[in-house]
């Protein structure tokens, strides 16, 4: 038997902070995942059901070179980079076949890359979760006002989420590669016409997502283990989120990655507590986590009902 | 003066700043072709979308066989009798021409929950399907998969399977789009024959074909009715011979 | 009689024939993987009816196959332990038989397609894909978070559930009656695809616009097709779980449902007999490779990619040449 998620009696003030401030760091982790998804789909029209293996590439590349040179900068550097050169590869060699497939044939041959990328993982690293552990000097608790304490590598997760945001913001709305990428997602043949090379940027937005899918696993490396299958949950929880943010939408992805987080960290302990007040202790934890381990869907669902494109998706 | 079969009272519809259809008064009276003609952008194919339903207008209602359809969707419209045809032909294209026509005869027969019986083993279906077919002239060729038949011949088909419905009036986009002169002048002569069966609305580029069918017309520019009426008054109508016919006047 | 229907008879044969070789021989471990085939087969054959027909691209079948699956379970554990499961208002009891669990399998599958698919087909392509992912993995976690039946652990069933007049603790039996319905389920879609209801769903696959204007309706036409796809899948969920007397979460994982794709498209989309080869191939790779390398899947991974990239129609598809062709 699982031990029960959240143990806890009562929702006192503290707890509830810590909880919001858990889900925003969820939210953000979710963020990294889906941006890379949304880009890819908004620019190129494709479904990546691979997005996982590169947030699981990340996560090792991470974990190998942290116990190798016991760097954590390094470590990231080698999950950006090992993630990037993933997606890379695999853009020129598979994906770039399948654009002009429909959604059928892209969600199969990404299933067989997930496949072949947690097999070819499970061969080289073995089937036992690797560690990495958190730097010095981001470990430990920090004193928030109000005196909430908090642990400072979960905050500063949150920090470069919201930092990678503003850069993506920026990224589409000021640069050329921007201004490209946002051509590409109105107007194929226009961009092809103004003499820019398509395949090109398809590779650089692919590799882009890739990279910014392994800085995530690699941050989340740190709080969890590092195992083969640890990308496919967070990508369908992304799938979740570009839903309910629109496919497309850098905007919606943020939006609905922080539903999301907040809703599962939230509905998590809040739904238990609510459900105490007219069943039994144990009941009350077990219908409520139940139903919370429902939860985002049912949130999804409520969204589709009501913006059957999400909330920032362009009409078909 | 007869009950028109099908009528829009002041339809708009606005995509932003835009009115592709900025009051919009039309009738499709008994027997007639109306033909709606207008320069590219003129508002024809919203105007269609808001009659057959697709798109819901902001303002404005739709009635059809005198009663007001404007909040039915496309299913409700086709069931209450109305047969439309497309501008870019869709149809069924890995399906044979039979197929195609049979799924007319289905919704005529206003469901397709049936789930045992080959729908090409069914004479009542099969029959109407056929005799659409014979009608346009595509009998020979109903067991041709649609993506071989020839552009000419999937507008054909096009008509056949709203033939299918026995509408109570027609809606046409461009029936002769892409046709070469032979044949328009056989559609042109096939749609002639067809008005005493149902009125057709007719929306079309093809000014020779227009002529020779309608018996009013009606000029949209910039989504407005600019005038409507007989050939003749139309033609002598100062404000479509300064938007419309500018250059012949 | 067609060359696909050539293909068909001989494959069908083939599936049929193994075990029974392998039972004149007695070799049951066989049987077992044959019954295994016919039975993701079966739930092959039900999102073929969503997928091939109606171009409904469901990740999410795995629900269905799940709910079968712990229909299945909750009833028979309830028999065993002599628990009825609801003792108000009205008395309901466990059963160990299989036509009510399969009748109860089926329905509870058809009932969850018809919400999932009411909420699912609100939105078309990549959407609808994620959706049904996204509520294939809903289950996924109820069933795990949810401890009256196992939670992560899932549930056993000590003894096979029965059908009157046979024995189906003997395997070859439980062969023939997987073996039955299979053919029982392939009739009907073979059927269900020439039907006015097949031509209407393909035709809303095609060019939902023009059967809109014939007065048909594409969200009709789809769900009832989701329904009856989720209902087929979920008899053969039943049917898996009775062949392991297990079932867990796993049965409603991602990965299943992305597993049953593979079947249909192994075989070959809209292909009567697709999910037959498809399934028969899978389990015999699952079989050979799984003996010659613990990472089997990596090959599966490589021999998908390359049906998916080079050889479009699949097994059937190669071997029949173009389909789709009616009479």
């Amino acid at each position: 038997m699982p031990a029960p998620r959240h143990k806890a009696i009562s929702v006192t003030p503290i707890l509830f902070i810590e909880q919001v401030l858990n889900g925003l760091q969820f939210g953000v982790m979710l963020f990294l995942m889906a941006a890379g998804l949304t880009l890819v789909f908004g620019v190129m029209g494709l479904i990546n059901l691979a997005h996982g293996s590169l947030y699981m590439v990340g996560a090792f590349a991470a974990a190998a070179v942290a116990g190798a040179t016991g760097s954590f900068l390094l470590a990231l550097v080698a999950a950006l980079a090992a993630a990037a050169a993933a997606g890379t590869i695999v853009e020129l060699v598979v994906i770039r076949r399948l654009y002009h497939r429909d959604h059928l044939d892209q969600v199969l041959a990404t299933f067989a890359l997930i496949l072949i990328f947690s097999e070819g993982t499970r061969w080289v690293f073995g089937s036992f979760p690797l560690y990495l552990n958190i730097p010095d000097y981001l470990s430990g608790p920090v004193t928030l006002p109000g005196g909430i304490e908090y642990p400072l590598y979960r905050l500063a997760i949150i920090g470069v989420g919201l930092a990678v945001a503003v850069g993506l913001f920026w990224l589409v709305s000021h640069t050329r590669l921007g201004i490209r990428i946002r051509a590409g997602e109105s107007d194929r043949e226009m961009i092809a016409a103004l003499g820019v090379d398509i395949s090109k940027l398809y590779t650089v937005v692919f590799a882009l997502g890739a990279a910014l899918a392994g800085l995530a696993g690699a941050l989340v490396g740190a709080i969890q283990s590092v195992q083969v299958g640890m990308g496919e949950p967070v990508l369908i929880l992304a799938f979740v989120v570009i839903v309910i943010g629109g496919i497309g939408s850098i905007k919606g992805a943020l939006v609905g990655a922080l539903m999301v987080g907040l809703t599962d960290t939230l509905g998590g302990v809040l739904l238990p507590a609510l459900f105490r007040l007219f069943l039994d202790n144990s009941a009350a934890t077990t219908t409520g986590s139940a139903l919370a381990s429902m939860l985002i869907y049912i949130l999804m669902a409520v969204v589709l009902i009501w913006r059957p494109r999400g909330l920032f998706g362009v009409a078909a | 003066m007869t009950d028109p079969v099908l009528a829009t009272d002041g339809v708009t519809k606005r995509f932003g700043a835009l009115a592709a259809c900025d009051g919009v008064s039309l009738e499709l009276r008994p027997g007639e072709i109306h033909a709606v003609i207008g320069p590219n952008g003129a508002g024809k194919s919203t105007l269609i979308q808001l009659i057959c339903g697709g798109l819901a207008p902001d303002a404005g209602r739709v009635t059809f066989r005198g009663r007001d359809v404007t909040a039915s969707n496309t299913q409700a419209r086709a069931r209450a009798g109305l047969g439309r045809t497309f501008q870019v032909s869709a149809l069924a294209m890995e399906d044979t021409v039979l197929q195609n026509a049979v799924l007319g005869a289905l919704g005529a027969r206003g469901g397709a929950f049936r789930v045992w019986r080959p729908a090409l083993r069914d004479p009542a279906l099969r029959d109407r399907a056929m005799a659409a077919l014979e009608r346009v002239g595509l009998a020979d060729v109903a067991a041709v998969r649609t993506a071989e038949l020839s552009h000419g011949q999937r507008r054909q088909l096009e008509v056949a399977v709203a033939l299918t419905l026995e509408p109570h009036a027609f809606v046409m986009d461009e029936p002769m789009a892409g046709m070469g002169p032979e044949g328009s002048a056989r559609m042109t002569r096939f749609l002639d024959g067809l008005r005493g069966q149902a009125p057709i609305l007719l929306v079309e580029h093809d000014m020779d074909a227009v002529f020779a069918l309608a018996d009013r017309l009606s000029v949209l520019v910039y989504g407005r009715v600019i005038a409507t009426g007989s050939l003749a008054e139309v033609r002598a109508d100062p404000a479509v011979r300064e938007a419309y016919l500018g250059e012949d006047a | 009689m067609s060359r696909e229907g050539w293909i068909n008879a001989l494959l069908l044969a083939g599936v049929a024939g193994v075990p029974l070789w392998a039972w004149a021989v007695d070799e049951p471990f066989t049987i077992t993987l044959a019954t295994r085939a016919a039975i993701l087969a079966l739930a092959g054959v039900g999102l073929n009816i969503a997928l091939g027909l109606g171009g409904l691209v469901s990740l999410g079948h795995a629900a269905f196959f799940g709910i079968g699956g712990y229909a299945m379970g909750i009833l028979a554990s309830h028999a065993q332990a002599y628990d009825p499961i609801m003792e108000a208002p009205i008395l309901i009891q466990g059963t160990k038989s299989m036509p009510v669990i399969w009748l109860v399998a089926v329905a509870a599958a058809a009932l969850a397609a018809l919400v999932i698919g009411a909420l699912s087909l609100r939105t078309s392509g990549v959407y609808f894909i994620m959706i049904t992912l996204a509520f294939g993995q809903m289950f996924y976690f109820f069933a795990i978070s949810w401890p009256a039946y196992g939670g992560e652990d899932g549930l056993s069933i000590y003894v096979r559930n029965g059908f009157p007049g046979l024995n189906t603790l003997d395997p070859i039996q439980f062969f023939g009656l997987c073996f039955a319905l299979l053919l029982l389920a392939l009739l009907f879609s073979a059927r269900l695809a020439k039907a006015p209801f097949g031509l209407a769903l393909n035709a809303a696959r095609q060019v939902p616009t023009r059967v809109a204007t014939v007065g048909l309706s594409p969200f009709r036409l789809r769900l009832v097709a989701f329904v009856m796809s989720g209902a087929i899948t979920g008899l053969a969920g039943a049917l898996f779980a009775d062949l392991n007397r297990f079932v867990s979460p796993t049965m409603f994982s991602w990965q299943t449902s992305g597993e049953i794709i593979v079947f249909v498209i192994l075989g070959g989309v809209a292909r009567t007999c697709g999910p037959v080869a498809g399934a028969a191939l899978f389990v015999a790779l699952e079989h050979v490779l799984g003996d010659l390398s613990d990472y089997w899947h990596i090959y599966l991974g490589l021999i998908l990619l390359a049906v998916v990239l080079f050889a479009r129609g699949g097994i059937v598809g190669t071997l029949a040449g173009r389909g789709r062709a009616h009479d």
